[in-house]
């Protein structure tokens, strides 16, 4: 379940619930219909009200990404849990896309 | 070794049993008094195993996964088996970010499960299937 609000040319995404395989198709759906409406500059995703993230939450931030480049944009994560930025940090997200705290 | 507890789980490949599924084996583990980081991190291990088989090993087919969790003192073995396609090259798949999923996957899977236990085996046949072994020592008291 995503709840998302504009914050000047941004669009902030609070992610709640787990973020597996299972849930992930629906995720991705869910932000890609906001996203194509709005067409933000920024996309932030706010993880704080995350339960759960395995790999499928790494491909989830990873495509999105790509969507975000391909519009020109930019994606943006913030307050992942410490498990959570572990996994990112094992995938190097942070090289490519920034981690806000 | 003997074990000191076990269990076994079987569940078919279906997406929805993968949150049943790490949340089972926690609950089972919650008997060595793990920390809040270790179930955390073996929730995701095996999350990461359940998904493989589901993804990898079964693709559009049908197929049972396999769970077994033993306790022996405070060391937790957790078996993660399918009778699915198999793995070919089993080097290559775990290197990260290397996946064969056709769907938008990270290649993240072994390198975390790698990293969340401390020891990790994986045996795979073509045609037959993929078990995982993973061992992890939990802090908690002993049995």
């Amino acid at each position: 379940m995503i709840e998302h609000r504009t914050l000047n040319d941004s669009m902030i995404i609070t992610i709640h619930g787990e973020i597996d395989h299972h849930s992930a198709s629906g995720l991705r759906k869910d932000i890609d219909f906001i996203v194509k409406k709005d067409n933000p500059k920024k996309l932030v995703l706010d993880f704080s009200d995350v339960s759960f993230c395995d790999s499928s939450g790494i491909a989830v931030v990873l495509g999105r990404y790509k969507l975000m480049s391909s519009i020109g944009g930019f994606l943006e994560l913030t307050r992942l849990p410490p498990a959570i930025r572990k996994i990112f940090d094992m995938a190097d997200i942070g090289r490519i896309i920034k981690i806000a705290d | 070794m003997k074990y000191t507890n076990t269990m076994t789980l079987i569940f078919p490949n279906k997406s929805v049993n993968e949150g049943f599924a790490r949340v089972s084996v926690a609950a089972f583990v919650a008997q060595t008094d793990p920390t809040l980081q270790e179930l955390s991190e073996i929730k995701t291990a095996v999350s990461e195993a359940v998904t493989n088989s589901i993804v990898h090993g079964y693709g559009d087919s049908e197929g049972l996964i396999h769970i077994k969790a033993q306790l022996i003192n405070n060391r937790v073995r957790i078996t993660v088996k399918d009778s699915g396609v198999g793995i070919p090259d089993i080097e290559k798949a775990q290197e990260p970010c290397y996946t064969t999923g056709g769907e938008e996957r990270a290649g993240m899977g072994f390198t975390i499960m790698k990293s969340f236990s401390d020891s990790f085996k994986v045996r795979s046949k073509v045609g037959k299937g993929t078990t995982v072994i993973m061992e992890k020592e939990i802090s908690g008291k002993r049995y």
